[in-house]
């Protein structure tokens, strides 16, 4: 389906996106950013998912089990505390509480 | 249990779902990197991952353990749901590095599955497999030390001679086990387990010397870690979604790693390879003058007619949960007109912008915070500055004493202010164990105690003048 050579053009432009996403990324927000960043790469739930779901042997399914329940902390963890940080910035002006 | 869609639609509308999924990855991040419109990004990516969880149920590859899927994503998730809502802010760093461990050692049980299926695959795809594993378990391995050094499990750094020399055996002897699954020479199982202890173990031998005050870097650069190895398995996986959201992630958390270090004014080279924090704390040159201490009492005079105020809050000050009672101290010399603002140094807490995390908590609206270049010019013109839990980033050595292991890193330049109030728990030195000069200057007075109690005292000071 991806072929190698397509392969390394998807790693490319991606890696560029990543850059320019960010690049100008003022200070404030590095900490959010990486929890952000952290999060996304919980995607990494969709392939434990599949590596669960082919396992047959018991050593695999209990490793693939294990990788499911790290990779789904990674995503709902993730999610959590980035939400939890962003949601306290105030733009000026705007009162807390 | 067979999917109810043929297998060519079900793959369509699986890679279909993880475009979008990636469109929304990005879209996210980008709106992330504003403050404007960062609490949306996050929505925006969260959909995306609902999106593809969903969706890769109907993954023609999946051909059964429907139910183990299901049980492990509540388990995992519901753990971190509950630590994550529960975590306090000032615990922040320690959190993100224990999720991204998470991630980075599912990135490593792929990679262990797809081997130990030993199903016959090309050579490159079986080295990505190998390449991705071992990333994922240094990250894991290597994430989880960084953890239990931030929340004081591990209070020493292990350092011992030949250091270097034993983790660059690690990763040659890990590399050769690797290549040995790749060309298929011993495909043995015993060989897979091998590889996966060396990886771990190198994850470990590579945090343990690291210093607390360089923990950031160290969890930012995993984090970029843990991308390149989610995309590493998504091309073993053949899997979009995971390559272009772990490339992504792979290469803005490198962006990111080095805009950290660069805010430490470190080199990521010097944080893995130097150790920085205990060993190097013995140089520099010694400081003249004494410790003036202070009463409350005076301070909150000569605040309170003061013309301008700059406050340097630290990590101390967060520990001590002093934010709130400065804020309210803030707000008592804003309304006697006196102008105050917040200066941050980009290192200010554990993390750059934790310390902006921290105020936000507290209620400090962030135009009156300033980062370290709109501010240091400010410093001549203030009355008072109040420095609370910060120690290194006000230490002038930092611009004059070319012996000093912090000699370089910009400061905010605390001690041109007219006078110079720090509050104190007591007569320790700060994070990298260095003595600072700051406080044994002749404008520079001491209030000791502990930084909520003191700040509690300022404002009963302030409330009593007239």
């Amino acid at each position: 389906m991806i072929d190698g050579i397509i392969g390394l053009y998807i790693f490319m432009l991606a890696a560029f996106t990543g850059y320019e996403v960010i690049a100008r990324v003022p200070v404030i927000l590095h900490t959010p950013l990486m929890s952000g960043s952290n999060f996304v790469h919980g995607i990494v739930l969709v392939g434990a998912m599949v590596a669960l779901g082919q396992a047959s042997s018991t050593l695999g399914t209990a490793i693939g089990f294990i990788g499911v329940v790290l990779a789904a902390g990674n995503a709902v963890g993730g999610y959590v505390v980035t939400e939890r940080m962003l949601a306290m910035f105030k733009a000026s002006g705007e009162k807390k509480r | 249990m067979t999917s109810p869609l043929s297998p060519q639609l079900a793959a369509l509308l699986v890679n279909a779902s993880y475009l979008l999924t990636a469109f929304l990855f990005i879209m996210g991040l980008k709106r992330m990197s504003s403050p404007r419109t960062a609490k949306s990004g996050v929505v925006w990516a969260g959909w995306g991952m609902l999106v593809a969880t969903l969706i890769t149920f109907l993954a023609p590859q999946i051909a059964g353990n429907y139910l183990l899927i299901v049980t492990a994503i509540f388990i995992g998730g519901l753990l971190a749901w509950w630590t994550g809502k529960r975590v306090a802010m000032t615990d922040m760093p320690q959190m993100i590095a224990l999720y991204n461990g998470m991630g980075g050692g599912a990135a490593a049980a792929i990679a262990a599955v797809e081997l130990f299926r030993g199903e016959t695959h090309a050579t490159a795809t079986v080295s990505l497999a190998v390449l991705g594993g071992l990333i994922g378990a240094v990250s894991f391995s290597g994430s989880l030390i960084a953890f239990g050094k931030l929340q004081g499990l591990i209070k020493r750094s292990l350092r011992f001679r030949g250091q270097q020399a034993i983790n660059l055996m690690l990763v040659v002897v890990a590399l050769v086990a690797g290549g040995f699954i790749a060309l298929d020479i011993n495909s043995s199982a015993n060989i897979v387990i091998v590889f996966f202890g060396l990886a771990l173990a190198l994850g470990i031998t590579m945090t343990l010397p690291i210093g607390g005050a360089d923990m950031p870097v160290v969890i930012s650069l995993y984090n970029a870690l843990t991308g390149l190895a989610v995309a590493f398995e998504g091309f073993v996986l053949n899997n979009a979604a995971m390559i272009i959201a772990g490339t992504v992630v792979g290469s803005a958390g490198t962006l990111l790693t080095q805009l950290m270090a660069k805010a430490m004014n470190r080199s990521l080279g010097n944080v893995l390879f130097s150790g920085f924090g205990e060993a190097a704390a013995v140089a520099g040159g010694e400081v003249q003058g004494s410790l003036k201490p202070i009463e409350a009492a005076d301070v909150g005079v000569m605040m309170a007619f003061a013309q301008k105020v700059i406050v340097v809050p630290g990590y101390g000050m967060a520990v001590a949960q002093a934010q709130h009672k400065v804020w309210e101290l803030t707000q008592l010399l804003m309304e006697r007109g006196v102008t105050v603002r917040f200066a941050i140094h980009p290192v200010a807490g554990r993390m750059p912008g934790h310390m902006n995390v921290l105020l936000a908590e507290a209620g400090v609206p962030y135009d009156l915070i300033a980062d370290l270049e709109e501010i240091n010019a400010e410093f001549e013109t203030a009355d008072v500055a109040l420095i609370i839990g910060a120690n290194d980033v006000v230490n002038p050595v930092a611009r004059n004493d070319r012996s000093s292991p912090i000699y370089g890193m910009p400061i905010l330049n605390a001690d041109k202010a007219k006078n110079v109030i720090v509050i104190k728990r007591g007569q320790g030195q700060g994070f990298s164990g260095i003595e600072n000069a700051l406080f044994y200057l002749d404008q520079t007075r001491m209030l000791y105690g502990d930084g909520q109690a003191a700040v509690s005292q300022l404002i009963q000071a302030v409330k009593a003048v007239e």
